[in-house]
């Protein structure tokens, strides 16, 4: 696999229009496809009129908070007496999610466009994308695409012509999921450990460099030049449910479907249709046990939910976890809870920064439980215990990773208590977790 | 003292000039050390504690600063490591499609002893890894540079062979 | 400071008004009510990582750290008075301990550690963490300079990383690897040997950083904390004396924003060795038949009155400028009757070492305290032309121990020399009287710093037998002189002082405090008296 598959009749193409389509990838093939048309458009235009576009728009951070992008480009300050700056955040690390990965992938110049027209309207001369390291692939065709787009003069110190000056560098990360969140990611950029930051300050008053900032997720830049070229009201439009959730979204579904991988979904889609009819459902005789569905940082939703639940940002909350990133972990009844919630665990202990007391010790602490549950070593006080960590863990550290380590577990065990119990009483065969 | 001191220095000729460059696109020194840490692996496949005092004196910082920032990001090696670095997505996407079993076989194929071992040619080591972001197509692995995704372990050996 | 704008707010249901941009943790120290902390520290940025600051904002949903919000008027914030603050701090505790071997016992930092502190006033009973899990283990790593690290303890507040990064400039520490992996890491090419690195050992709330030189010398239950000044150089940093059973054991910063702010140098910290010297003289000494017999104060200061009643014309005075501005203007007067040679001499050395963080202070090259006090007091910084100076002299007067390089020779020329010191050195054997004065450790008296600022130290143990303040064996010495009552206190020498000399005017030891008081500016030198 690793290839996008033919979308789906139900899907909405917008972003993954090109999606597989090789030639997208160059310049010739990106303005052959209306590539850069938004942009100039764009930088003949008012930076205000640009984020009003955008705030019209509705479109909300898909990083995983859903914050209005418009509302957070205006936090910039209008006049500028310092320099500005615009971070991609290209870290995609949030187990479950690889739409970003695509985007560069297959439309790299999609990507640089959207970097430029943003640049544009928060004034800022300089963008950082902050890929992850381990994305070797899409940094070598962002590299390239790159390169063709300083040579064309679509960036540089005359953009397009316009005699706007936007520079866009690449800033490869080295292994830190957290450097994902925008302040650490900032810390990263400055050559420093990747420590999320306290706030206030905010990026737009004090971001990289101690410079105002923005900073977007891939698919959310990406999105910014669809809404340039068709108009805010078309992307208002693209909303199945809630006109809070509006346009495009790439779920990718991973997990125990038949066909995982990116579907592109209006807002306010079924998931139940995205898991059914797109992903082609479970395995062969497989049943649906469970759905962790905005990355693995969320609540999981047992089959119930998942089924009722629409795929927006209130939709989901509703259902009573988070879009968060739109990576959906799909579980089919073979699946052990209590070993993948160990492993989720082992995640986020593995990634905490060891700033925060709860994250770096309630992390790791909280894989020791799970594997001690595995082990068939567990007592029933132990379930109390980790969700009082759980407890401990949430709304108390400068960012949200110790939260997220404490959302799928806490959920795991109020949805799926007999599973854990099974281990505790024994009715289930100890296992030995892998290093 | 460390077995670095018999090491070149990395920042010369057309390393150094590639390292101006990137100065230039940062207002601070200390925003390429990112970039410089990786010039250093590739030149030498791990970063010793020579390598990251060179990295100090170059950007103006110092050696300690550059070792906690070194530390802190798990692809930068602080030791030596096989011809060929295998990582394999084990996290609960991949995991739930048998990411442990492409893990084990790749221990199996190479002659790894564990996780984190190199193998006594030297050719391979084998860690586990923290999702790759390319969890709809487990399991995915990078192989120094190399992203692959969709490995089984029926897969593994057909795959080593690319790599002698 | 007039115009500052205040907000007021209420903490645990006392009213306080604090400047616009306090935070809650300042605000509320002002309302007695101290916030339980460990990263916070007020002379180091701000990093908000230990999370054990968390307090209740009303209307605000989630907990709020004390060190990085600023108090908005009319708030109520609940810190000892919200059960969902102390929930989270217990857990704070608990955390921090599933890794920490418990090993007070051993542990020099206990008795002052916060972190037992706070487990003891708020934490669980009982810890949760399965017995048989591991614990992270490290081992006990050499920092270089006086500095251990012991990571087992360590709970990764980062003060001293920070102290390294921002007051020092230089980071020599770091945080490494990351999650609950971390420990506090070095370089193997860079130990902590900066001359300001000791502080880290002060400024770490438990005892994962400490001291070699202290290492399993005392608990701290058993040490007194005395105020005073360092004599390590003329900067004047404020420090505490900590005794133990009648010795100086450490030296440690005392908090003065004016001068040292919370650190002093790692010379300053070794002061305390010349304190408790073995070589002590106890006893006063007197001169007969060319050899030196011990007597009592009685004889003493009769003899000496003696010496000087039968001497006219010119007099030298050698003094040390560790000695008190009390001693130092004493002197002057018993001898106000000759003409008079002062002079004192301070060991310089070259170059100073700025605590590049902290503007005004530095390791000086003079290493002495009270260079400024004897200058103002009319010695001169010109012990050469002094010691040229014995010869004609009617009689010397050696106040400290100030003969380093002077030979017995030289003084036996002199004929009339009395000699106040802590120690009896070869030279001043050639006194006719010899009377043992107490240190800086024995006795009240002030300095002057090299920014006019007057500052007191305190007693922190008892002289050694019948050693005494050189105030008072001065003192003394102007009663059988009869020049004046006797005085009670180094309190009633330097309001002497202060009436006689005009630089000093107007201060009392009440005005100075513990932080001391800055000379009014174009006061003159010398004594006017």
């Amino acid at each position: 696999m690793g290839y996008p598959h033919a979308p789906h009749d139900k899907e909405t193409v917008v972003l993954s229009r090109y999606f597989g389509d090789a030639e997208a990838r160059t310049y010739d093939g990106w303005t052959k496809r209306g590539g850069y048309q938004a942009l100039e458009q764009a930088l003949g235009t008012d930076p205000q009129v640009v984020t009003d576009a955008v705030k019209a728009s509705g479109l909300r951070g898909r990083g995983g908070a859903g914050f209005p992008a418009g509302v957070k480009w205006d936090f910039m300050p209008k006049q500028k007496s310092k320099p500005h700056y615009l971070c991609c955040n290209a870290d995609e690390s949030e187990p479950g999610t690889f739409k970003d990965r695509e985007i560069m992938r297959w439309t790299p110049h999609a990507l640089i466009e959207g970097c430029a027209i943003t640049a544009h309207a928060i004034r800022a001369e300089t963008v950082y994308v902050y890929i992850r390291g381990e994305f070797t692939e899409p940094i070598r065709i962002m590299q390239a695409a790159l390169d063709e787009a300083y040579k064309r003069g679509v960036l540089g110190k005359n953009a397009m012509g316009t005699g706007v000056p936007i520079d866009v560098y690449i800033h490869r990360g080295a292994g830190a999921y957290i450097c994902g969140e925008e302040t650490a990611l900032m810390n990263s950029i400055e050559g420093r450990r990747g420590n999320p930051r306290i706030r206030p300050p905010f990026p737009a008053a004090v971001g990289v460099f101690g410079m105002p900032t923005t900073i977007n997720n891939v698919e959310t830049l990406t999105s910014v030049l669809h809404i340039i070229t068709h108009g805010a009201e078309w992307y208002k439009g693209l909303s199945l449910s809630n006109p809070k959730s509006t346009g495009t979204k790439l779920m990718s579904v991973c997990g125990h479907v038949a066909r995982p991988g990116n579907y592109e979904i209006t807002m306010g889609f079924p998931m139940q249709d995205l898991i059914y009819e797109m992903c082609g459902g479970m395995r062969q005789g497989r049943a649906l046990k469970a759905v962790i569905p905005g990355g693995s940082s969320v609540p999981l939703l047992n089959r119930e939910e998942a089924e009722g639940c629409v795929l927006d940002y209130e939709g989901v909350v509703a259902a009573g976890s988070m879009l968060g990133s739109g990576g959906m972990i799909v579980f089919d009844d073979s699946a052990d809870l209590v070993y993948q919630m160990m492993r989720i665990a082992k995640f986020y202990a593995h990634e905490s920064c060891a700033q925060c007391t709860q994250c770096r010790e309630g992390t790791a602490w909280t894989v020791r439980i799970l594997q001690k549950i595995l082990a068939g070593q567990g007592e029933m006080q132990d379930i109390d215990l980790l969700l009082d960590l759980g407890e401990q863990m949430t709304g108390k550290t400068i960012c949200v990773l110790s939260d997220s380590c404490a959302a799928p577990v806490g959920s795991a065990i109020k949805k799926f208590p007999l599973e854990f119990e099974a281990y505790i009483k024994g009715a289930r065969r100890p296992v030995a977790a892998l290093a | 003292m460390h077995e670095t001191t018999a090491q070149e220095p990395v920042f010369t000729g057309e390393r150094r000039e590639r390292l101006v460059t990137i100065l230039q696109r940062y207002p601070t020194k200390r925003a390429a050390l990112l970039p410089a840490l990786w010039m250093v692996q590739e030149a030498h496949g791990w970063i010793s504690d020579g390598a990251m005092a060179e990295v100090a004196q170059v950007l103006d910082l110092t050696p300690a600063y550059v070792k906690g920032v070194v530390t802190f990001y798990t692809m930068y090696h602080q030791h030596p490591v096989g011809k060929y670095f295998i990582q394999v997505c084990t996290t609960t996407p991949c995991n739930i499609c048998g990411a442990e079993k492409v893990a084990e076989a790749f221990l199996q194929a190479t002659g790894c002893a564990e996780l984190g071992a190199t193998s006594p040619d030297g050719r391979f080591t084998v860690i586990e890894v923290e999702c790759l972001g390319a969890c709809g197509f487990a399991t995915p692995v990078l192989i120094n540079d190399d992203f692959i995704d969709g490995v089984t372990p029926e897969g593994v050996r057909e795959l080593l062979a690319r790599y002698p | 400071m007039v115009d500052q704008e205040l907000v007021t707010c209420t903490i645990d249901g006392v009213e306080v008004s604090v400047p616009k941009g306090t935070t809650i943790l300042e605000a509320a120290k002002q309302a007695g009510v101290l916030v339980p902390h460990y990263c916070y520290h007020p002379g180091l940025p701000v990093a908000g990582v230990c999370r054990m600051c968390l307090v209740e904002v009303e209307g605000v949903p989630k907990l709020q750290i004390g060190c990085a919000t600023n108090v908005v008027d009319g708030q109520a914030i609940l810190v000892n008075e919200s059960r969902q603050a102390k929930e989270a701090r217990k857990g704070v505790l608990e955390f921090l301990l599933i890794n920490h071997p418990l090993d007070c016992p051993i542990c020099d930092q206990a008795g002052e550690c916060e972190l037992q502190n706070y487990v003891f006033q708020e934490g669980r009973s009982r810890t949760r963490y399965t017995p048989t899990f591991a614990k992270r283990f490290n081992p006990v790593e050499d920092f270089g300079g006086d500095i251990l690290y012991v990571p087992n303890r360590c709970i990764l507040c980062t003060r001293c990383v920070r102290f390294m990064e921002h007051a020092v400039e230089e980071p020599i520490l770091n945080v490494s690897e990351r999650g609950d992996r971390a420990f506090i890491g070095v370089h193997p090419d860079h130990g902590l040997d900066h001359p300001w690195s000791g502080n880290v050992v002060d400024l770490c709330p438990v005892g994962s950083l400490l001291s070699k030189d202290f290492l399993h010398k005392a608990r701290a239950w058993e040490l007194d904390h005395t105020p005073s000044v360092c004599t390590g150089c003329s900067q004047g940093c404020n420090v505490n004396l900590d005794t133990r059973a009648q010795a100086v054991v450490r030296v440690r910063p005392r908090p003065n924003l004016d001068v040292n702010r919370y650190f002093i140098c790692d010379h300053g910290r070794m002061t305390y060795r010349d304190m408790n010297r073995g070589d002590r003289l106890e006893a006063p000494l007197l001169r007969d038949a060319g050899e030196l017999t011990a007597v009592d104060w009685d004889h003493a200061l009769a003899r000496a009155a003696q010496i000087v009643k039968g001497s006219t014309g010119k007099a030298v005075i050698l003094a040390t400028p560790f000695a008190s501005n009390e001693a130092l203007y004493l002197a002057r007067r018993v001898l106000e009757r000759f003409q008079v040679t002062a002079a004192f001499r301070a060991d310089r050395v070259d170059g100073e070492h700025p605590l590049a963080g902290v503007p005004g202070l530095a390791v000086r090259g003079e290493r002495a305290p009270n260079v400024a006090g004897a200058t103002l007091l009319g010695y001169r910084d010109a012990f050469g032309d002094a010691l040229g100076a014995i010869e004609g002299a009617a009689l010397v007067l050696i106040l400290g121990d100030s003969l380093d390089g002077v030979n017995r020779a030289q003084l036996e020329q002199a004929g009339n020399v009395i000699y106040l010191g802590t120690t009896l050195p070869e030279a001043a054997r050639a006194a006719r009287v010899v009377v043992p004065a107490t240190n800086v450790a024995e006795e009240d008296g002030t300095f002057v710093n090299r920014d006019r600022r007057v500052q007191r130290y305190l007693q922190a143990k008892p002289g050694p037998g019948m050693a005494r303040p050189a105030w008072w064996i001065l003192g003394e010495l102007a009663v059988e002189l009869g020049l004046g009552d006797p005085l009670g206190s180094a309190d009633e020498a330097f309001d002497e002082l202060v009436e006689a000399t005009h630089a000093f005017r107007g201060l009392s030891y009440r005005q100075l405090g513990v932080r001391g008081a800055v000379l009014p500016e174009g006061a003159g030198a010398g004594v006017t008296a």
